[in-house]
């Protein structure tokens, strides 16, 4: 596959750009969120003993959304890049399919 | 008071699970084999995997028999602590999709070494990642054994040698013949009785507590207290807490054997859906584990579970025997085994793929090796691998193997993870730095390990330990990072300019080929 004739490594710089701060920005939030929970184990145990409703502490309910958290942050991920990185890659003219 | 359990008797219904896995994922290599005669199939499959199975493969490459039986056991007797580790194994995954996944399947070919190396010298590098992938490797392999060997003895009463033999010889099997192919098919295999078997279980559990989780952890609280839905004694010091889980985050993104899988699919977007479909299924997974733990807290009972097992690992077969019955236990024994299994061939693979593709082709031979040449390498290294891992499975009978999982994950979090990182973002590089980076993130590990309170005073029986923390990731990762840059701004940058064309394969994916 030949490389597109016209030059497009200003438009592929901006879409680096772009994917680095979704990246970036995805990732702190989930650092934030998974030593949020690690740092009150560590520090705050007390807080998260206590109970929410009988039978369900803070600290489970916690547990639970910090794997749900997971799961939403992949899912916006993976929804950005399919509507905005692969429609603008496949303008610029990507290798596609099969290999 | 002790329930009675047929576990570590000899159990017909288990057998017979035994021998019908056994047979399928027999089956699937011999099937395998017939299409694989190239190096691209048996390190990638020839590319051909779909997204769906790649993220089945990945959850059976990943979910080991430590996060089944080890995850249940814990909860089961201490309660909130053990789900510290259902979601540290979690959180690795999104940042192996938003950092790794899609780079990686873009840059490189078979292994991570691909990526490092790729505007460096090929020679220098390719020894510093084979030495931290090997490392990796090895130890993740021997508490795989380890731990094999003892669940085998315990629930189909084998002897520990005959139980580590035999999944010496599987392992050696599927790979040896079906490569990266009957390895996928084997995981996906896995994955499947491993999710099913959980998620049966869990439902009959919460059946008793009318599907409602949280009657289920009032229950336990009600008969062991409150505390057991707290944080309690498991992290006494918050250091190593922090330090921990850094090792379990950024672990995940240097596992040799979960980054080798990207390449099994046909580009970058596949890989990119494959990790969402494994983060799905893995972390549903780890939410089952809470019910399965919980579960075996309030129908089996901690002390039960412990006469059993000291370490708590038959909590899940003890919960199934209670509930179904023998058949049942046999059932899960099975899926523990079958799970064994899916790992270490993913294991074996990732190692062979080191020794074949990076010292062998790219260092002894200096990449002058033909594909077929490669192939035999390859075999050849799986099969030294293998009978390396029974060897050293049997060595360390006996021995406590957690400090060696913790071992694994450390040096995948600072030896082989700032590595690849920087080889993908950084603009500014040189291969003195990578070097550096990956020789001190994995000895460094290796010594601090070695100074750290579980050499020195659980195995050794010191009174004190040089290096205060349990895992050394909280100093390792940030030390190889500093290297790192360090050593790449003092000495001469190469490639600067070359970073536009690597930026554009990043991204676009490699022209032809």
């Amino acid at each position: 596959m030949t490389q597109p004739a016209v030059d497009n490594s200003s438009q592929l710089r901006a879409l680096a750009e772009a994917r680095n701060k979704v990246a970036l920005i995805l990732t702190v939030a989930m650092i934030v969120i998974y030593f949020g929970f690690i740092i009150l184990i560590a520090f705050d145990k007390a807080l998260l003993a206590r109970i929410v409703v009988p039978g369900l502490s803070l600290g489970i309910l916690l547990g639970a959304l910090v794997i749900v958290a997971s799961w939403l942050l992949t899912w916006y991920y993976v929804r950005w890049a399919n509507a905005h990185y692969d429609t603008a890659l496949t303008a610029m003219g990507r290798n596609e399919g099969p290999r | 008071m002790n329930a009675q359990t047929s576990i570590g008797q000899p159990n017909v219904v288990a057998m017979v699970f035994f021998f019908i896995i056994i047979a399928i994922t027999l089956g699937i290599t011999y099937w395998a084999a017939r299409r694989t005669s190239t190096t691209e199939h048996f390190y990638a499959a020839g590319r051909t995997v779909s997204p769906a199975q790649n993220g089945l493969a990945l959850a059976g490459d990943y979910m080991s028999a430590a996060s089944f039986l080890g995850i249940a056991g814990l909860v089961s007797t201490t309660g909130f602590d053990g789900l510290i580790y259902s979601t540290g194994w979690l959180v690795g995954w999104p940042v192996v999709l938003f950092l790794i996944a899609e780079p990686l399947r873009n840059l490189g070919k078979y292994t991570f070494a691909d990526v490092v190396a790729l505007r460096l010298k090929q020679v220098p590098v390719r020894i510093a990642a084979a030495i931290g992938t090997l490392a990796t490797v090895t130890f993740y392999l021997i508490a795989q054994m380890v731990g094999a060997g003892g669940l085998i003895k315990l629930m189909f009463g084998l002897s520990y040698e005959t139980a580590i033999v035999i999944v010496g010889v599987a392992m050696i099997a599927y790979v040896l013949f079906g490569g990266m192919l009957a390895t996928t098919w084997v995981q996906i295999v896995k994955a499947v009785l491993l999710l099913g078997g959980a998620f049966v279980l869990a439902m009959l559990v919460l059946a008793r507590f009318g599907f409602n989780p949280v009657a289920l952890f009032g229950a336990a609280a009600t008969k062991y207290g409150q505390a057991v839905l707290a944080p309690g004694k498991l992290v006494s010091n918050p250091w190593d807490a922090v330090s921990l889980g850094m090792a379990l985050m950024f672990g995940t993104a240097g596992l040799p054997h979960i980054r080798m899988r990207f390449y099994t699919v046909p580009d970058a977007k596949a890989a990119r859906t494959s990790v969402f479909y494994a983060t799905g299924l893995i972390g549903f997974f780890y939410l089952l584990t809470f019910v399965l733990g919980f579960g075996a807290m309030v129908l089996v009972g901690p002390d039960a579970i412990k006469t059993v097992d000291k370490g708590g690992n038959m909590a899940a077969p003890l919960l199934a025997e209670f509930i179904g019955g023998t058949p049942f236990l046999g059932f899960i024994a099975a899926v523990a085994f079958a799970t064994i299994l899916a790992v270490v061939a993913g294991l074996a693979l990732a190692g062979a793929s080191a020794l074949s593709h990076d010292l062998w082709v790219s260092v002894v031979k200096r990449g002058q090796a033909s594909g077929a040449e490669e192939l035999k390498v390859a075999r050849a290294a799986t099969v030294v691998l293998g009978v390396a891992a029974v060897l050293l499975g049997i060595t360390f009978k006996g021995q406590n193997v957690a400090f060696m999982v913790s071992l694994a994950f450390a040096i995948a979090a600072s030896g082989n993870f700032p590595a690849l990182l920087l080889a993908i973002f950084w603009r500014r590089f040189s291969t003195a730095g990578a070097v550096a980076s990956m020789l001190t993130g994995t000895f460094g590990t290796l010594l601090l390990i070695w100074l750290s309170p579980t050499v020195q005073v659980d195995i050794l029986h010191r009174a004190s330990a040089l290096f205060p923390l349990k895992n050394p990731a909280l100093v390792t990762i940030p030390l190889s990072f500093v290297v790192r840059v360090t050593v790449s701004l003092l000495s001469a940058p190469r490639g600067a300019s070359d970073f536009a064309l690597h930026e554009r394969q990043m991204h676009m994916g490699t022209a032809g080929d």
